[in-house]
């Protein structure tokens, strides 16, 4: 969901532009809290992975592909506002190296991509997890749910800012319908995805998944329970 | 459960990444994506300025080089806002 230059008028690609920067500001200064000996080593391939897996089209219906967006999987992975970093680091090689973005919507973009569905995986994810109980087993199917649920509303997103400074003149509710079906549909494979990543980690090393630590914590308690009885 | 070391983490994710960039990304449907396709379905594609990249399109080799152009950024970002240890603040 790339959003090239063009799409939106300057006044809206400056003001989401802003909005990125300030988003990015805070993540600098709140990333500081997630990043610890176990999560900075993974925050860098996170962002790899992510930007590697966004080549991996795959189809939607005829004629028509989706890729992964990775928000809420590097918000579980490495934390929302490290999420916030990495997914926004990924955008901006892809718009500067390969031209896949535009410049000027750099700033729409890191809205869309890093911020909206990082707030949006990660607000899902951790609803899921206060009211399901806590296996870590669910964890994966958590944030897959809240990756599925990321895209149709980034593309809405989209579709808000279009309806305030799009370049074309499409009516709201014909934009909305269509953006919002197609990144459904591709929402699947975000959540799809998600759950394959986060459960392949979890598999191995629980404990390096950020998103995993209030589940762990509460196990690790019953684990010793009866040592101290 | 048998405790799989960081580095072997570290190192299955950075490989999958470049083997994912690198190979299986030939694969990859080159149909147009969601917003793409809606672009050009409700007539406002030809808005789109394009221009070029500093690397042009994607292929194995530039996924690659991307992969580790992000590994490196992100990489590098995160290291340098990171918590430190309280020895770490001191020194």
């Amino acid at each position: 969901m790339h959003v090239p230059d063009g799409f939106l008028d300057a006044p809206t690609s400056a003001a989401t532009g802003a909005v990125a920067v300030a988003a990015v500001g805070v993540a600098l200064l709140k990333a500081r809290n997630e990043l610890d000996d176990k999560t900075a080593p993974m925050a860098g391939l996170v962002a790899a992975f992510i930007f590697a897996v966004q080549m991996l089209n795959f189809p939607v219906g005829t004629g028509t592909s989706g890729h992964l967006m990775g928000g809420a999987l590097a918000a579980v992975l490495v934390g929302p506002w490290t999420g916030v970093l990495c997914v926004s680091v990924v955008l901006l090689v892809q718009s500067l190296l390969f031209a896949d973005g535009g410049i000027t919507a750099l700033g729409t973009n890191i809205v869309l991509m890093a911020v909206t569905t990082v707030l949006v995986g990660w607000i899902a994810f951790r609803l899921l997890q206060a009211v399901l109980p806590k296996r870590l087993s669910l964890t994966p199917v958590q944030a897959g749910i809240g990756a599925f649920a990321s895209v149709p509303v980034a593309a809405s997103v989209f579709v808000l800012l279009y309806a305030v400074g799009g370049t074309a003149d499409i009516a709201f509710h014909t934009l909305m319908t269509a953006m919002f079906g197609v990144h459904t549909l591709i929402g699947i494979g975000e959540g799809v995805i998600t759950c394959l990543a986060v459960g392949a980690i979890i598999g191995v090393r629980p404990d390096l998944v950020y998103g995993a630590r209030p589940v762990l914590a509460r196990r690790e308690l019953v684990i010793k329970k009866p040592a101290v009885a | 459960m048998r405790r799989v070391a960081t580095r072997w983490v570290v190192l299955g994710i950075a490989v999958l990444a470049l083997v994912l960039a690198g190979v299986v990304s030939r694969f990859a449907d080159s149909d147009p994506d969601g917003l793409t396709r809606v672009s050009q379905d409700h007539g406002f594609a030809h808005t789109e300025k394009g221009r070029d990249g500093l690397l042009g399109g994607y292929s194995g080799a530039t996924g690659v080089l991307g992969v580790l152009v992000v590994l490196g950024l992100a990489g590098g970002v995160t290291y340098a806002v990171r918590r430190r240890r309280p020895r770490d603040e001191q020194s």
